[in-house]
């Protein structure tokens, strides 16, 4: 019964430690030099994996808990820099990331599934292939339907539906046709063949993570082009309706879609835990690095214009569709890239983990950091699975048997007063270091030369 | 005649306006139209009296809807606030009414106190005491929720209020899950009077207990009856109460411009209290209805009647009374047939999907009113 003190302090430690990691890194990031960027960026990555290999008599520095809190703060980072995209940035109003990110981690973890339980190529070719021609698809299309001023919407629709169920059937003839040719390569058990090494599923890996999160780009494109048409609240409700139906398609795997590796709502085991701290790392590192640029392009500011007010952004000349439909195609790209790296590392897969109610995690947590701040987003990803999770999970657990409820009764109260305390966030809308808005130095101008 | 040779290759490729395609997009709608069509119209050839038999319970379900939906409606045209906690406030209705019914038998307190007064007016006046005192609380519930948590936040941006909303929802989840509150399980539910069936074949007859419906019979129960006549009552009296009233008039002010019905003497604070609480009343009286037609109870039963329910308002459009009554009747018929024909659990999915539909088709819902543009 007795609240253990000594874990308290630790947890405590552990979440200044963390922040203070991200801040490094940020900081590091931003540095002018470019040697000390990566030798920066190399030490961040290497601490971590000192601390997680290295051991102090029996036991890492990092235990299997704690590691697992990092691997997910990682993924919770891309999601919630995703959804803080699509609404910090743009102020769409979006309850759908979780849909999304569901959708990346379950078409990541069946291709890999396929590869190593069942030595065949055939989901990975086919989501690769899917991708491409729906891309091709989509891009074509859209270049052919800008000749167009006052396409309706639902015809637009209509049309990149067709193309991508097209795209689809195709991807799947040719993808099964290819995988034929490829799987030999597999070998036997008895004599392994090239594709069966560590090496080729690492790179499977890669591949599927990259084509979870443009496969659920190219449905973010189908869904986002109709229902951004629709005002704010509505278009948050229609995300709400997304992840519900994203959730109830995935518990019924099994039974409506033909996919009975997944297991329906009793979960998918057997996803190999490919995994590693490196992939993580740097998979957080390129959505940083994306978002970040993105966001100080001109492409950000007519993203922030449209958020700020469409009317005026508009007479600025700005294609307000299609800046809110790239805020979340981009923003459910990084859902999905976050939902393969999460599947590759927890190896189990359950729908309930990307339910309705779960769903409100990002939100909550982009508006613990501030909305529009994307350091307030990584930080409180970090801060808010080592507190809830860790900290909480563990002490209440210590102190009775009713933790989990407890755990969420305290939280919805610690909202609520942050609501009422500081609405805009704990971190407002400072940003550290590599994210914050880089300073254009003037050039020599004829005016200057001559001083 | 040469200027417009050299300038050809630079012109941009010819801009069409696009308009005449619509075709594309409405023949989409019309072939998903008859698509729905043909596979009800085919059930009902084959089967009509199991047909009629869902429709109804459709009916059941869409009159509880519309009772929730109502509060739905009512505190977004108000304070434009998706009121999260509304489902669990449902849920404190049925929560208040168990421990009523189960705990202290308020049901038979009047009973006991007159046992000459004729049964059926005890077992009338104690259910009625039962849905009261459900309505009562789930009222005051509302109404510190709203000075708790919302009031404060009124002047900030819409989402602080939505997150409050969503934490104040769970909130009253997870403290309800709590062995000493409630608990996390589902209990049974007992009926503060008996639910008696009848059935239709050659004119209406009661349904003994334990006896099988004879064949080709509809079945319909009293609690079908209260619920239909309830719900319908109910909206009656909400439209008396926005239309005729004071309060109604300080409603709708309130709702078109809330600064100059301050100007204009009307108390707005008190007004959105009134609301909240009038849609909680609603609620809680739906959490009664709903748990003696299905009678179980559990913490987390909100939510989903919840979502439906303002699903349905969004449906009918938000802001107006007839609109979630009918928003509400299609939700229910939607989940009812899609349970009978399709699968069960693609009710949800497929609720949400004639959201999207009829969102595309009429941006702000079946009866709601253009958005103007602000000023």
């Amino acid at each position: 019964m007795q609240p253990n003190l000594g874990f308290l302090l630790g947890s405590i430690v552990k979440i200044v430690l963390v922040l203070a990691w991200v801040y490094g890194l940020l900081q590091v990031m931003g540095s002018a030099s470019k040697w000390v960027r990566i030798a920066g960026i190399v030490a961040a990555f290497g601490i971590v994996q000192l601390a997680i290999s290295i051991k102090i008599g029996n036991q890492p520095i990092l235990n299997n808990f704690d590691t697992g809190l990092l691997f997910q703060g990682a993924t919770m980072a891309m999601v919630a820099l995703g959804l803080n995209l699509i609404y910090g940035f743009n102020g769409q109003f979006s309850l759908g990331q979780y849909g999304f990110y569901g959708l990346g981690a379950y078409a990541a973890a069946y291709a890999t599934y396929k590869w190593t339980n069942e030595k065949t190529a055939s989901a990975l070719l086919v989501l690769l292939l899917f991708v491409i021609l729906a891309g091709a698809v989509i891009i074509g299309l859209r270049r052919f339907l800008k000749r167009f001023t006052a396409l309706p919407v639902l015809s637009a629709f209509t049309l990149y539906l067709i193309g991508v169920i097209i795209a689809g059937a195709v991807a799947v003839v040719a993808g099964n046709a290819l995988a034929s040719v490829v799987n030999p390569l597999f070998g036997t058990k008895e004599a392994p063949g090239i594709l069966a090494s560590n090496a080729a599923l690492q790179a499977a890996f890669v591949v599927a993570v990259i084509c979870a999160g443009a496969f659920a780009a190219v449905v973010s494109f189908l869904f986002g082009l109709p229902v951004l048409t629709l005002g704010s609240d509505y278009f948050g409700i229609a995300t709400l309706g997304f992840t519900i139906v994203v959730n109830t398609l995935l518990v019924n795997s099994d039974t409506i879609l033909p996919f009975p590796e997944m297991k329906g709502g009793r979960g998918m085991i057997g996803i190999p835990k490919v995994t590693t701290w490196f992939w993580a790392f740097l998979f957080l590192l390129i959505v940083i690095i994306v978002m970040r640029n993105m966001i100080y392009s001109s492409t950000g500011r007519a993203t922030m214009s449209v958020r700020e007010d469409e009317t005026a952004a508009k007479a600025m000349g700005i294609d307000i569709a299609g800046n809110k439909l790239l805020a979340f195609v981009v923003g459910s790209l990084f859902a999905g890239l976050a939902g393969g790296v999460y599947a590759h590392y927890i190896g189990f897969l359950s729908p309930d983990t990307f339910g309705f109610l779960p769903g409100f995690n990002p939100l909550i947590i982009i508006v613990f950091g501030g909305l529009g701040s994307m350091t307030g987003t990584i930080a409180a990803s970090f801060g808010w699975l080592f507190f809830l999770e860790g900290l909480l999970r563990v002490l209440l657990g210590q102190m009775g048997t009713e933790a989990p409820t407890w755990r969420f009764v305290l939280y919805p109260i610690a909202l609520l007063l942050l609501m009422l305390l500081r609405p805009q966030g704990l971190l407002g809308k400072i940003e550290w270091g590599f994210l914050r808005a880089p300073v254009v130095k003037p050039r020599a101008t004829t005016a200057t030369a001559a001083k | 005649m040469q200027q417009a040779s050299t300038a050809q290759p630079l012109a941009p490729p010819k801009r069409r306006s696009g308009a005449q395609l619509v075709w594309i997009g409405r023949g989409f709608l019309i072939i998903l139209a008859a698509l729905i069509t043909i596979v009800l119209v085919r059930n009902f050839v084959e089967n009509p009296r199991l047909f009629i038999q869902i429709v109804l319970s459709g009916l059941q379900l869409g009159f509880v809807y519309a009772l929730i939906a109502l509060g739905y409606t009512m505190v977004y045209g108000i304070v434009r606030l998706i009121n999260f906690a509304h489902g669990d406030v449902f849920m404190v209705g049925s929560m208040v009414s168990f421990f009523a019914v189960s705990r202290f038998s308020m049901h038979l307190w009047l009973k006991n106190a007159m046992p000459d007064l004729p049964d059926w007016l005890s077992t009338v006046a104690g259910a009625v005491l039962v849905i009261v005192l459900s309505m009562a609380v789930c009222a005051v519930l509302a109404i510190v929720i709203e000075r708790v948590a919302y009031k404060p936040l009124r002047n900030s941006p819409r989402i602080a209020a939505l997150i409050t909303a969503i934490g104040v929802s769970f909130f009253l989840e997870y403290f309800g899950a709590l062995y000493f509150v409630f608990s996390p399980r589902f209990i049974p539910y007992e009926r503060p009077f008996e639910v008696t069936t009848w059935y239709i074949k050659d004119g209406i007859h009661l349904l003994e207990s334990g006896q099988a419906p004879p064949e080709g019979a509809i079945i319909f129960s009293s609690i079908f009856v209260i619920i239909v006549a309830t719900s319908l009552l109910m909206q009656a009296l909400l439209q008396f109460l926005v239309r005729r009233t004071r309060m109604g008039k300080a409603m709708r002010a309130s709702a078109v411009d809330k600064p100059t019905a301050r100007l204009m003497g009307v108390n707005v604070d008190r007004v959105i209290s009134f609301t909240f609480a009038l849609g909680a009343a609603f609620a809680g009286l739906a959490g009664v209805l709903y748990a003696i037609a299905y009678p179980s109870v559990s913490t987390l039963m909100g939510i989903t009647p919840g979502l439906k329910a303002f699903v349905a308002a969004v449906l009918g459009g938000i802001g107006s009374i007839p609109g979630a009554l009918v928003g509400a009747l299609i939700m229910g018929q939607a989940e009812a047939l899609t349970m009978a024909y399709i699968s069960t659990p693609m009710r949800d999915a497929v609720a949400f999907t004639i959201l999207i539909v009829v969102l595309l088709v009429r941006p702000t819902g079946i009866f709601g009113e253009p958005e103007r543009e602000k000023a």
